[in-house]
């Protein structure tokens, strides 16, 4: 089970209490009519599907209820870090073990 | 290559099994092929057969990272039907299901195919309205499917629980007799073995590292741990790995790997006839020919390449399977495991050409693709050869997610297989 600190909480807590709400820093487009149809694919379905470091987002649904970012390695589910909504991507500093 | 019969059988007793020889060569890569094929599942492995079967190409390479059938393929519940919604999906899985029927013959190789039917359980109106809905649409498409009271699905069944006071009431059940199990190694091996046969190159421990292209932007080849291997075609058929390849062509994907992970319990006598999917509770299983109980779910909720899930998910799992099934509350279970599955936005699967030429990509099978193994993999042989999809796949393309003309099954099961 992962373990995932909540920077709201300021607490590290079992993944049952916290869902994943996907890929993070992918911002809705601030005039969806003027986008063509390839802007619009790439919002709506593309995703990078990153192998190693990876953005994204997740909730503490059963306790504070708010949405975080986190970077985590997809190839050993560990996570580098978590941080607050709205706060700039962390740099990718870490060398995670690559398979 | 050795015909298996009950002759070569008898004969090989008497020599105490040990001259068998081995059912395909050990390849190296040469320097060019017509035709690579990035992954040996039974996807790619049954392409490349069906590329030198059908169409005459047998100038083929499948290149495997690690040993062939060791993905999603030797990791799966093999759980097959075609009773899906969209009439588009309704002719891609029956297709794959007529080939099927006939493959242990076709490929001399035992799949154990067994036509067992799987039953899935209708827990509330919800689940009751969208499964007879499936059932019409599927009589309309001329697939089996049929609806049983909680009493039949009894009888078919006897191990489920119909009480009323059960945590999970059953309200009815939707039927494909047609559908079943099959020994999934032996898909991989059967089509690796009858493909090597007629001279595919097998070439295992070898990662893919990039897909090279030219400066006109066609395909060039691979870039593989064993050098550079150069190619007229190249089709990506690597799962859960699919949007790492593709990226290294310029492809961003409409894809994302999840965990799926499976367990067994104890071999035990015969007890469960029959496969049972319950989605309102995401569990489904089977017995297997070994006596274990196969017992699976729906992915982990984040994306990620470990090939191993959390233990939230097995423990709900097997929750809700002796909720279903009491008589299986003693049981022991032996182990479990995972494998990275290509999910698509709509949960259908993309099989065609990309915008890049000479390269092909049958990928975002998900949960589900291991029934459609000599479906997809037909088709794919036969996208590549003729350059230009099959009628049957033709809807399945990387384009339908810019023109919006989705394959939603995503909306239609909530659960796959
Ligand atoms: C636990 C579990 C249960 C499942 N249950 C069912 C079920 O009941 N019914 C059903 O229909 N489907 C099921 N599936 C889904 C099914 O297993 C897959 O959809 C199907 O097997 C995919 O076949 P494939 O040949 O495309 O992929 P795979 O068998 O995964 O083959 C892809 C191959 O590509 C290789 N590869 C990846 N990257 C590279 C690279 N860079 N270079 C070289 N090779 C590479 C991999 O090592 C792998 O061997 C399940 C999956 C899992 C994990
Ligand atoms: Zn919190």
């Amino acid at each position: 089970m992962l373990l995932i600190h909540c920077p709201y909480c300021n607490a590290t807590l079992p993944e049952v209490e916290f869902t994943y709400a996907g890929e993070a820093h992918i911002a809705r487009p601030a005039d969806p009519s003027t986008l063509s149809d390839e802007e619009w694919r790439d919002y709506l379905f593309i995703r990078s599907n990153v192998k190693g470091p990876h953005y994204e987002r997740w909730r503490h649904q059963h306790g504070c209820g708010r949405f975080f970012n986190a970077l985590r390695d997809t190839v050993s589910d560990r996570f580098i870090t978590t941080y607050k909504t709205g706060a700039p991507r962390p740099p990718l500093l870490t060398q995670e073990t690559p398979s | 290559m050795t015909h298996f019969s009950a002759f070569a059988l008898v004969k090989n007793a008497l020599s105490g099994h040990r001259n068998w020889p081995a059912q395909w060569p050990e390849a190296q890569p040469k320097a060019e092929y017509d035709v690579v094929i990035v992954g040996a599942g039974g996807h790619g492995l049954g392409a490349a057969y069906y590329l030198a079967k059908e169409h005459g190409i047998t100038n083929v390479a499948v290149i495997e990272k690690g040993w062939l059938g060791g993905g999603n393929t030797g990791r799966n519940t093999t759980i097959i039907r075609s009773n899906y919604l969209y009439d588009e999906s309704a002719r891609l899985y029956d297709h794959s299901l007529d080939l099927w029927d006939g493959l242990s013959q076709e490929l001399n190789y035992n799949v154990m195919f067994s036509r067992r039917g799987v039953m899935m359980l209708a827990h509330n109106v919800h689940d009751v309205q969208s499964f007879q809905r499936h059932v019409h649409s599927n009589r309309l498409n001329g697939v089996d499917n049929r609806w049983l009271t909680p009493k039949q699905a009894k009888e078919f069944c006897p191990p489920l629980d119909i009480s009323a006071s059960a945590r999970y009431p059953v309200m009815g059940a939707a039927l494909q007799m047609r559908a079943g199990t099959a020994r999934h190694d032996a898909v991989a091996w059967g089509y690796a073995r009858a493909a090597a046969a007629r001279g595919v190159d097998i070439i295992q421990n070898c990662p893919v590292i990039a897909i090279r292209r030219c400066a006109g932007g066609h395909v060039e080849g691979v870039d593989t741990a064993k050098g550079f291997i150069r190619a007229k075609k190249v089709a990506v058929s690597a799962a859960g790995h699919t949007s790492v390849l593709m990226d290294s062509a310029g492809l961003r994907m409409p894809l994302e790997s999840f965990p799926l992970q499976a367990l067994v319990s104890e071999p035990v006598k015969p007890v469960f006839p029959c496969v049972v999917m319950s989605n309102a509770v995401h569990a489904y299983i089977s017995q297997s020919d070994k006596g274990e109980l196969v017992i699976g779910s729906g992915t982990d909720q984040y994306t990620s390449y470990s090939q191993r899930g959390g233990l939230p998910l097995i423990e709900h799992t097997v929750a809700a399977i002796t909720e279903i099934f009491p008589i299986f509350t003693r049981m022991r279970m032996l182990r479990k495991w995972g494998g990275i599955v290509d999910v698509t936005p709509d949960r259908s699967a993309i099989l065609g050409k990309t915008p890049v030429p000479g390269l092909y990509v049958n990928c975002g099978w998900g949960t589900g693709g291991f029934k459609a193994t000599p479906g997809a993999a037909h088709l794919l042989a036969w996208t590549v050869a003729k350059d230009a999809p099959h009628k049957i796949n033709a809807p399945f393309t990387l384009e339908r997610f810019t023109t919006g003309r989705l394959i939603d099954e995503a909306a239609a099961a909530a659960v796959a297989h």
